[in-house]
């Protein structure tokens, strides 16, 4: 914050346009899932630069990174900012939670007293609120003209300089590299206390064997499973999200059962001579059931997929996975017996 | 997003041109740029491109158009099917 601009509804913070070291550290905090939901900014009123009552107001969600992502692009812009309170998510899963709705933006427009602050009746909200604003019913609430802004903070300044006008591109959602790439970490750390389940009970089906449970065989059989496991995971949340507009399948379970099957098959060469036949078909079996079903989960983080399309993936891929997983353990649990 | 294609014909999206009034608000909030209108009248272009997010019927003054909206993600729609079979579960999108 950067000192406050003294309007008839009291002062109100200005923000600085430039993230500091803070910033920067806790959003690389935030993005490896360490305590991710706990950072939001005040629901209310700020504002950028000088602005008049003519001024531009800016509505957004009060999750620190998108607010910060909206202020780093204001600098040499004067507007108004109205945080709404999404209690601390973004803009397009609050949208569609029903947080960033119609109602939270005529509260919050009440709240703030922004009526006595701008002498213009006109909002802009970004493009992804949509989904759980009414730009006419805000009208009729509030009186209020919600003018949609571009998807991305970043062309804001484009957009208020050309009038209030945005291009195909700037409406448009991406799903770059980069933003596929921000969402690994998370994806991973969500996965800590299935995979010490998954781990334990490997380590457990692993010593069962002729001699009823070995614990040689704990670490000779269960070795091997747990690499296989852990590529598995690295092919579902990592391999296919990277390489997803590389890959020739429209359904994420088939792209991540093809990625377990392959890293299934090195993890069994790698180790080949210490499992035998069978116990290799069960862990090139466990791996694709499980980098399959890890890429479904995906879907959810993908700005493209339709729910019904998501439902008719997973009413194909559940049974199969399931029978994957399955068949590995019971040719797990056989491997020692069948020689 | 050209690039990025997903199953087809399964999209719920719908339009009723008798009540559009050719605002053109569907076509601006539609991230997937499904909408065009021409001469006052909305059009669906490319359907199978529709992520049935909801944001064209919501902000549609006229209610003329119509989809289930939803967010496409296997763990919700897990969570979901659990809820419908115990009447319990919680939910992890987003
Ligand atoms: S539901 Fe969403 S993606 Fe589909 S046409 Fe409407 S705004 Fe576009
Ligand atoms: S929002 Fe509704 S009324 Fe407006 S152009 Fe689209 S379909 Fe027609």
């Amino acid at each position: 914050m950067d000192g406050f601009v003294e309007t008839p509804a009291g002062p109100v913070p200005r923000v600085i346009t430039a993230l500091s070291f803070r910033d920067r550290a806790g959003a690389a905090k935030t993005r490896l899932g360490i305590g991710r939901y706990e950072y939001k900014v005040v629901p209310g009123l700020y504002c950028a630069g000088i602005p008049g009552p003519e001024a531009p107001v800016l509505v957004t969600a009060n999750y620190k990174l998108t607010f910060d992502a909206l202020r780093k692009e204001l600098g040499g812009l004067d507007a108004w900012i109205l945080a709404a309170d999404t209690r601390g998510i973004n803009v397009w899963c609050a949208a569609g939670k029903g947080l960033f709705s119609t109602e939270e933006v005529v509260r919050r427009i009440e709240r703030s007293r922004l009526a006595e602050v701008v002498s213009r009746r006109e909002l802009i909200l970004p493009q992804l609120s949509a989904t759980g604003v009414a730009a006419h019913q805000v009208k009729r609430g509030c009186g209020f003209r919600v003018l949609y802004g571009p998807v991305r903070a970043a062309d804001i300044p484009a957009f208020v300089r050309a009038g209030n006008a945005a291009d195909d591109a700037m409406r448009t959602v991406t799903f770059t590299l980069w933003e596929r790439a921000v969402l690994v970490p998370v994806e991973i750390l969500l996965l800590r206390k299935p995979l010490a389940a998954a781990v334990f009970a490997i380590l457990l089906l692993s010593g069962i064997g002729p001699g009823f449970f070995s614990p040689e065989a704990v670490l000779t059989r269960g070795i091997p499973a747990v690499c296989t496991t852990l590529l598995a995971i690295l092919s579902g949340t990592v391999a296919v999200p990277l390489f997803l507009p590389r890959l020739p399948w429209r359904e994420f379970w088939i792209g991540g059962a093809l990625a377990g099957i392959l890293t299934g098959m090195a993890t069994t060469w790698l180790f080949h001579g210490r499992v035998s036949l069978w116990e290799s078909l069960a862990l090139v079996l466990w791996s694709a059931a499980l980098a399959s079903y890890l890429a479904m989960n995906f879907t959810g983080s993908t700005p493209y997929t339709s729910p019904s399309g998501v439902e008719k993936e997973m009413r194909r891929a559940i049974p199969v996975q399931a029978a994957g997983g399955v068949l590995a353990a019971v040719l797990w649990i056989a491997g020692p017996f069948m020689g | 997003m050209k690039d990025f294609r997903y199953i087809e014909g399964v999209a719920t999206l719908r339009l009723n041109a008798a009540k559009c009034i050719g605002c053109g608000m569907c076509e601006t909030v539609c991230p997937h740029r499904i909408f065009l209108v021409r001469k006052k009248k909305a059009a669906i272009g490319d359907l199978d491109a529709c992520m049935e997010c909801g944001a064209c019927a919501r902000n549609c003054p006229a209610d003329a158009i119509t989809v289930t909206p939803g967010v496409g993600c296997a763990a919700y729609i897990i969570s979901a099917w659990i809820h419908q079979f115990t009447g319990t579960g919680g939910t992890r999108c987003c």
